[in-house]
């Protein structure tokens, strides 16, 4: 078994309406910035122990699907990296 | 024969939805989470609240407790389950009804009345209504915004599983009705079964004469 970090990256999908994300672009440019766009992602590091990567990718993958994103609403990635 | 108001750490609108039942004559207790259900419940209201702190997702944590396969158990046995604002996001979170109750167009707690248009009324829920009747119910929450895809919602709409949309006093269903930017105005939705639905909007605080409007007893008579 090896140590693995998995990073899960939780974002809404295109098209869904991100008001945070709205709310912050505001505060930016009233703080005088500049910006097109801006979106916002939840991200989690996950430590774990696996057989090798792409075992421990099927596991941060199956976290995913099973709480971390909501399928109707959110994309996913998972990058793994040994700790 | 009782209805089990299912408590969770941070719910807030069992004892409503316990007074708000027993005031029409139906018995009701509260049922601490890990305490789980008897099997004999006549019937299943999930309350409004902020289970678990909104974490993660508001209902994400709650959705995943033990006794929301008991729930599915129970719905799928035939018993009544209602989800009410947090209810309706933990029974959406669980999978128990369809699409997902986010964060609201205005990124603020709103709690307001909200005016409601009966689009079911051959459902438990809707029974006491007839189509198109308006009718006034409060809302109170921050994460409240109806999404689906658009295929599901055609699919919602052609099996006609919408029970509720935002309109105003006319009964119009407009923008300018919507209180949270709900997909399609859609406020409450239907589970499988008709006898599982969910919605956003509060029946059990307008259900005391003594309060104000008692729109959300004919919701609420789903249970008798």
């Amino acid at each position: 078994m090896t140590a693995y970090t998995a990073t899960v990256t939780v974002r809404l999908k295109g098209g869904v309406l991100d008001p945070e994300a709205e709310t912050t672009k505001q505060a930016l440019e009233r703080l005088g910035f500049e910006l097109e766009d801006l979106r916002s992602a939840d991200r989690f590091e996950v430590d774990l122990e696996a057989d090798d990567a792409g075992a421990a990718e099927a596991q941060a993958t199956e976290m995913a699907d099973r709480l971390l994103a909501n399928p109707t609403i959110h994309d996913y990635d998972v990058e793994v990296t040994e700790a | 024969m009782t209805v089990a108001v299912v408590r969770f750490g941070g719910s807030n609108c069992d004892r409503d939805a316990v007074r708000a039942l027993e005031h029409l004559g139906i018995d009701a207790e509260i049922v601490w989470h890990r305490d789980g259900l008897t099997g004999d419940e006549t019937g299943i209201v999930i309350p409004g609240g902020f289970s678990y702190g909104d974490y993660l997702r508001a209902g994400a944590m709650a959705a995943r407790t033990p006794i929301l396969d008991e729930v599915w158990a129970a719905a799928e046995a035939g018993t009544p389950v209602l989800g009410v604002c947090n209810g309706a996001q933990i029974g959406s979170e669980g999978g128990l009804t369809p699409g997902a109750f986010t964060t609201n167009e205005s990124a603020r707690f709103q709690c307001e009345p909200v005016h409601l248009r009966v689009e079911n009324p051959d459902t438990p829920w809707t029974a006491a209504f007839e189509e198109g009747e308006i009718i006034e119910v409060p809302i109170a929450h921050g994460e409240g915004r109806f999404e689906i895809t658009d295929d599901r919602l055609e699919e919602l709409r052609t099996d006609d599983r919408v029970l509720f949309r935002y309109c105003d006093a006319e009964g119009d269903v407009t923008r300018a009705a919507n209180p949270n930017g709900s997909k399609d105005n859609v406020a409450g939705v239907l589970g499988a079964d008709d006898h599982v639905a969910v919605l956003m909007p509060h029946p059990e605080r307008a259900s005391l004469p003594d309060i104000g409007p008692t729109d959300g007893q004919g919701v609420l008579r789903a249970f008798e």
